[in-house]
């Protein structure tokens, strides 16, 4: 008998096409962006936290200037140093190894090539800490540091603008006259999740960025390694003991740096992430809500448009329950087309988005499992109703109705 | 190939003191006044009357399709009054086929798909279904428009799908209000002579309502309604001829 009722509801939806595609456009739109919001947020988290795992999972950045994190100003407070970052990694056990470093951005020349980049100057164990593997050639020699030599190593992105194809490997590059020999390539990143280049940068020797091109002895940041097995916290309260001691802050006084864990970035956006896929999914819900009604409506519309056929069915002995799991088997139809489509269209969706945003496409099979159900519930509550109104129909008055 | 049941028999139909009134205080209508009739079982009974004088309120309740004010209905003994809705319905499907004089088949569906359409609800499988309608259409001289339309249809030939709709269930008993009021004398002495030899051959009890004596012809047994009442009842054409 549901057999029937399927197939009888399936050729009554065929029957009238295009108003049974009109009738669930909104169950379709609203699970479509149930689905594409759910991938790509979900697709976003998980890239943040794989960026942040890639930058280094026990990273502590340290720079002046009060809290605020990165790329707050440092302000009037005075800046760090390379001794700084010895002390650090000689003076708090937590810490394997604290990297100094200074940047500045400007243009970069080979020949008539022209780009304008990120140029840092810093030591081997910052490769270490944010996980910078050589794709050619070699990393900084302890000479090069120790004397400033004019060497650099290239990211994939400033190799591409300035020599194409071509191998960087003993050229010489410009940038503020001075002239310096490429000795290593990195091994590609992509882009982060904050949407940045990652390979759009130069290195070069903490000494000869110093005295070459800024100028003075400045260390902007210094990224202290937490070894494993040591909290971050412990660590972090450890090199701000330290730290106060060093710039002779007194008890009661604020600091005038700041440590931060790279752990509360990623925490913060997961957290972003988290309420705004929240947020699109509850309107995007409240547009299922309404695609129900608009089931609703069409139902009823059907039931009057239907009446004499409803009264013969009555006259010719359908039960009450058969004329109403016949309508309500139509509406669980359409809705669950309308389901199907939308999951099918939220994915192509989804995928699309992901694309854009670079960020891997995670489809989850929970979710769509929950739109199907979801919209199964959408029919047979808002299905219900119309269908008892045709069940309840009295047959003689039904057979009457023009 | 009598027409008539021995007379011992207990009546298939059994209807006594039945009224109904439609409406209450200033708009009342006392469509039925006091209908007190008996059918037995093979009978060919047509119901003839002025407009408004209650056949079709009459040929209602006797397909349990609206119940009585006042007054006992027995069907096969059980007292139709007692039934539930669903129980109505079962009695419908099982006992009864309707002919109503707009045809009434549902549009957008084959002629076979509108007969199949009673043995669906009985839960008979598809097969047998098809089978079961292709004979009916047959039996009414249709074999070779299974797969039309209704709107593909004359009115004469719609009429027969209905009644091979009516007959696909084999029902004790046919109610046809006005079948042949929508068609010309030729297609009605069509309908006529179908109806006639289901109820000769397949002993299938037929209830007819018409306002035309030649159809009345047809009948064994010609009830005169008027206002309500039953204003005479006796042998009919077909006994007389
Ligand atoms: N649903 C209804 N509500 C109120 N009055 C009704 C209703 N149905 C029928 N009547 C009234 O009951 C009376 C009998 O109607 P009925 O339809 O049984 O007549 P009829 O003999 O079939 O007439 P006709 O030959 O025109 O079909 C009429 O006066 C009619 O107005
Ligand atoms: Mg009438």
């Amino acid at each position: 008998m549901l057999l029937e009722a399927l197939r009888q509801a399936v050729q009554a939806i065929l029957r009238n096409m295009l108003r049974s595609f009109l009738t669930v456009l909104g169950i379709v739109i609203g699970v479509a962006a149930v689905i594409a919001m759910l991938t790509v947020g979900q697709g976003s988290t998980t890239q943040v936290k794989s960026d942040v795992a890639k930058l280094g999972n026990n990273l502590l950045i340290v720079r002046p200037g009060q809290g605020g994190g990165p790329g707050v100003s440092a302000g009037t407070a005075p800046s760090l140093s390379e001794r700084d970052a010895a002390a650090i990694e000689a003076e708090v056990p937590a810490v394997s190894t604290a990297a100094p470093l200074s940047a500045g951005s400007m243009a970069v020349v080979f020949g008539n090539q022209n780009h304008t980049t990120n140029v840092t100057g810093t030591d081997n164990r910052y490769l270490a800490a944010t996980g910078w593997t050589m794709a050619k050639g070699r990393d900084f020699y302890d000479s090069d540091i120790l004397s400033g030599a004019a060497v650099c190593i290239l990211g994939e992105t400033v190799r591409q603008a300035l020599f194409g194809a071509g191998d960087p490997i003993g050229a010489d590059i410009r940038f503020r006259q001075v002239s310096c020999r490429v000795v290593g390539l990195l091994a590609p990143k992509g882009a982060s999740s904050f949407g940045t280049d990652q390979d759009d940068l130069v290195l070069m020797p903490l000494r000869a960025f110093q005295r070459r091109i800024a100028g003075n002895q400045e260390v902007a940041t210094i990224f202290a390694s937490v070894r494993d097995g040591q909290t971050t916290d412990k660590a972090k309260a450890a090199i701000e003991a330290l730290m106060r001691e060093r710039r002779h802050i007194g008890p009661g006084e604020n600091d005038d740096f700041n440590v931060f864990d790279l752990k509360q970035i990623a925490t913060m956006l997961t957290g972003i992430s988290t309420v705004l896929t929240g947020l699109l999914s509850a309107v995007a819900g409240v547009s299922l809500l309404v695609g129900g009604i608009g089931i609703m409506n069409i139902m009823l519309v059907s039931v009057t448009e239907r009446t004499r056929e409803i009264g013969i069915r009555l006259a010719i002995g359908a039960t009450e329950a058969q004329v109403l799991v016949q309508f309500l088997v139509e509406a669980v139809v359409l809705s669950l087309a309308g389901g199907v489509i939308g999951i099918l269209t939220g994915l192509a969706l989804g995928f699309t988005g992901s694309r854009i945003l670079h960020v891997p496409f995670s489809p989850d099979p929970w979710v769509m499992l929950l739109a199907f159900g979801f919209s199964a519930a959408v029919g047979v509550i808002f299905g219900f109703f119309p269908a008892r109104r045709a069940a309840r129909l009295d047959p003689i008055e039904a057979l009457r109705h023009q | 190939m009598t027409d008539a049941a021995p007379p011992i028999a207990p009546p298939l139909i059994a209807l006594t003191g039945i009224g109904r009134v439609y409406g209450t205080g200033e708009a009342e209508v006392q469509a039925l006044r006091d209908i007190t009739l008996s059918i037995r079982a093979g009978e060919f009974v047509a119901i003839m009357g002025p407009s408004g004088s209650g056949k079709s309120t009459a040929m209602n309740i006797l397909g349990c399709l609206d119940t009585p004010t006042r007054g006992s209905y027995r069907f096969s003994g059980v007292e139709v009054g007692g039934l539930s809705r669903d129980q109505r319905a079962l009695l419908r499907r099982h006992c009864l086929g309707f002919v109503f004089q707009g045809y009434n088949l549902l549009p957008r569906m084959s002629a076979l798909e509108n007969v199949e359409l009673p043995l669906i609800y009985r839960g008979i499988a598809r097969g047998e279904r098809r089978e079961l309608a292709r004979e009916a259409l047959t039996r009414v001289g249709l074999e070779g428009r299974t797969h039309h339309d209704p709107s593909e249809l004359s009115g004469g030939q719609q009429q027969r799908v209905a009644i091979a709709r009516a007959i696909v269930g084999r029902p004790d008993v046919i109610l046809a209000d006005e079948p042949t009021g929508n068609l010309d004398t030729a297609r009605s002495r069509e309908i006529m002579d179908l109806m006639t030899s289901l109820n000769r051959e397949a002993g299938i009890t037929i209830l007819m309502v018409t306002h035309e004596p030649d159809m009345a012809e047809y009948a064994g047994r010609v009830v005169h309604f008027l206002d309500g009442r039953i204003a005479r009842d006796g042998s009919g054409g077909a006994d007389a001829a």
